[in-house]
């Protein structure tokens, strides 16, 4: 975790973050990363299946499309800062047969484009792929750039499965997954140098599945996305202070696997879920709504975005301002156990 | 994938063509009225307005299989006004793609024929329309697709003068240039006539023509209640076309001025409304005037 500079934990003399930068890495310094794991997925995928064509609204550079566009100039489309025309033209090519995976940011797709996507895409079940870049807080740009409500927008939309990956593993065996699968997807996509961390849990990518990733006596994580990263850091964290921590991954938002995530909070562990996103109409609300439906009554701790407008700043900042960092989460469930 | 191939179009002559499109915009009217007697409303107006370009494009230019409406060779005719579905329900009966018997079932529950076009619902209804803007940004996809495919269909997007406010219009008047889409056709109904009223009082659209112009497409303007001139255009919509190898040319859009409620001069001469009101006892009248008018045409043809 690069949190040592950050605000509440920082030496005295610790020189200020001054990046605000539009593309920051959330990888901790020295972690292991695999660069590009979309773009590079993508076009492998490209390969075995011929009907996978690549759109943007001019930002392949920055959603790892222009990997794909070097590997199939044929099959790359640009379409110009127009998130309209770049969602209806996705469904029009997929009425041709084809199967597109359309890039912008998260923002944009979500926010701008909505309409297109729901009733282009989403209603005649169209296999349209959105990938949305700079998901929940991962720019320094404010509120323009950052997709904190990307997922509740989402939700709400038939027929649409959302994917949160957590790493560059997610990633890289969720692309073909999702080409392969009817309907149309969003996938929250990491893009640049992405931390690679489930290699290490023997763990696969399945679309709709929840997966244990550790288990533990005292505490249940649920998470999903980055937040996934973190809760394997603040797990292991909290080994030190005596507190034994499960982790269930949940990249499926929606389809949810809530069979999977159930199970696990049927016990009497603190159960806490972790999302890069706002804690409105996101992961807490998707688990609180499976609890409820099924009977059980219990407490859920959510970590995830306050439900304001963000500020802009350095990530490491942000993230312990507003509570995604593993120190604050530690902090948080060690305040819970008392 | 198999890659169709263009069927040639009939060797008659203009004047042939013309007369089977004038008959089949008859019959499109008269379906069209009988849909909106049944339902005891609707968008009639439009419909009579753009029979003559639904039956131009039915009935001379488009290819298609009515036993097959998803034959992958077929040209695509993507309607974005939902609401002129009506108009479009009377041409495909016309095609034969839906039996004229199923028109009476027009806006009724379980219907195939709802009141406002979906995919989903209609054989030969490309896509959903209704939510305005959307026809022209699938239609550049589709022509994108179809020609990365080799598939060398044409693709037509019927769009209302009202959407020309919709800046998503304007994205994919741009795309469709840019990736010089010479397959693809817009039709605009140019009504001038807006859910809130005359178009110039709501968002001047004029001058229509240069602003497709300015954008890189290929602009013909007519009387879209002409026949001859709308084969004309389109022919020539079409010939840019077809003229290269890939299809790989400027788009073409033809702008049609068309008149409400066209051929019933009770409804033509009426207080312009987007959703026109017409009365019980009116219906009968309205087919009569219309009858009345065709048979005056074809004699002042005959003479």
């Amino acid at each position: 975790m690069s949190t040592t500079a950050a605000v509440g934990t920082a030496p005295v003399r610790a020189p200020k973050l001054k990046t605000s930068a539009m593309i920051a890495s959330f990888a901790d310094p020295g972690q292991k990363t695999a660069p590009a794991p979309f773009g590079h997925a993508l076009a492998a995928a490209a390969e075995a299946d011929p009907r996978i064509v690549g759109l943007t609204a001019d930002l392949g550079k920055y959603t790892d499309m222009h990997v794909f566009a070097e590997a199939h100039p044929d099959r790359f489309f640009q379409m110009g800062m127009a998130e309209q025309l770049l969602f209806g033209a996705a469904a029009g090519m997929a009425e041709a047969g084809l199967v597109p995976f359309a890039s912008t940011y998260s923002v944009f797709a979500a926010r701008r484009a909505y309409d297109f996507i729901c009733l282009d895409i989403a209603e005649p079940n169209l296999n349209v792929n959105i990938v949305g870049g700079l998901p929940g807080l991962t720019t320094g740009y404010g509120p323009s750039h950052q997709a904190t409500e990307d997922m509740a927008i989402f939700r709400g939309m038939p027929n649409l499965t959302i994917v949160d990956p957590c790493d560059s593993v997610d990633i890289e065996q969720a692309v073909p997954q999702l080409a392969a699968s009817e309907g149309p997807t969003y996938l929250r996509l990491l893009r640049g140098k992405v931390p690679t961390v489930l290699d290490e849990y023997g763990y696969t990518f399945e679309l709709g599945k929840a997966k244990v990733l550790r288990g533990g006596r005292d505490v249940v994580f649920v998470s999903s996305g980055l937040m996934t990263m973190r809760a394997l850091a603040a797990a292991k964290a909290l080994e030190k202070h005596k507190v034994d921590v499960a982790v269930v991954h949940t990249p499926t938002i929606k389809p949810f696997d809530e069979e999977t995530v159930l199970a696990e909070l049927a016990g009497d562990r603190l159960a806490v879920t972790l999302e890069n996103h706002t804690v409105v109409g996101g992961l807490f609300e998707t688990v609180a709504g499976a609890l409820v439906r099924s009977g059980q009554s219990r407490r859920v701790v959510p970590i995830g975005l306050p439900d304001e407008f963000l500020d802009a700043g350095a990530l490491p900042t942000l993230h312990e301002k507003y509570g995604l960092s593993v120190d604050r989460i530690v902090a948080k469930v060690l305040a819970e156990l008392g | 994938m198999t890659t169709p191939t263009l069927e040639p179009r009939t060797a008659a002559s203009p004047a042939q063509r013309r007369a089977a499109v004038e008959a089949a915009a008859h019959r499109i009217r008269r379906h069209a009225l009988f849909m909106g007697e049944v339902q005891g409303q609707g968008y009639v107006g439009q419909a009579l307005g753009a029979a003559d370009i639904l039956a131009a494009v039915y009935a001379d230019q488009l290819r298609f299989r009515p036993e097959d409406p998803e034959w992958d060779g077929r040209d695509r005719f993507l309607l974005s006004t939902g609401h002129y579905a009506i108009g479009l329900y009377a041409a495909l009966a016309e095609a034969g793609t839906i039996p004229v018997g199923e028109l009476e079932t027009y806006g009724s529950d379980g219907s195939r024929l709802p009141m406002s076009g979906m995919a989903t619902y209609t054989p030969g209804m490309e896509i959903s329309g209704g939510s305005l803007g959307h026809g022209l940004t699938i239609a550049v996809g589709l022509a994108l697709g179809l020609r990365h495919r080799g598939n060398p269909a044409r693709v037509f997007n019927f769009l209302s003068d009202g959407e020309l406010d919709e800046g998503s219009t304007w994205e994919a008047a741009m795309g469709a240039s840019h990736h010089r889409l010479g397959r693809l056709t817009a039709i605009v109904d140019i009504n001038a006539l807006q859910a809130d009223g005359p178009t110039e009082g709501v968002l001047r659209t004029e001058p229509v023509a240069d602003k497709w112009a300015a954008c890189g497409w290929r602009v013909f303007r007519v009387d879209g209640n002409d026949v001859g001139a709308l084969l004309e255009a389109f022919d020539a919509a079409g010939s840019g076309a077809d003229g290269t190898e890939d299809g790989d040319g400027a788009p073409a859009v033809v702008l049609c001025d068309t008149r409400v409620g066209r051929g019933v001069p009770l409804l033509e001469t009426r207080e312009k409304a987007h959703f026109m009101r017409i009365e019980e006892h009116e219906w009968a009248l309205c087919n009569e005037q219309l009858d009345a008018g065709w048979a005056a045409k074809n004699e002042e043809g005959n003479a």
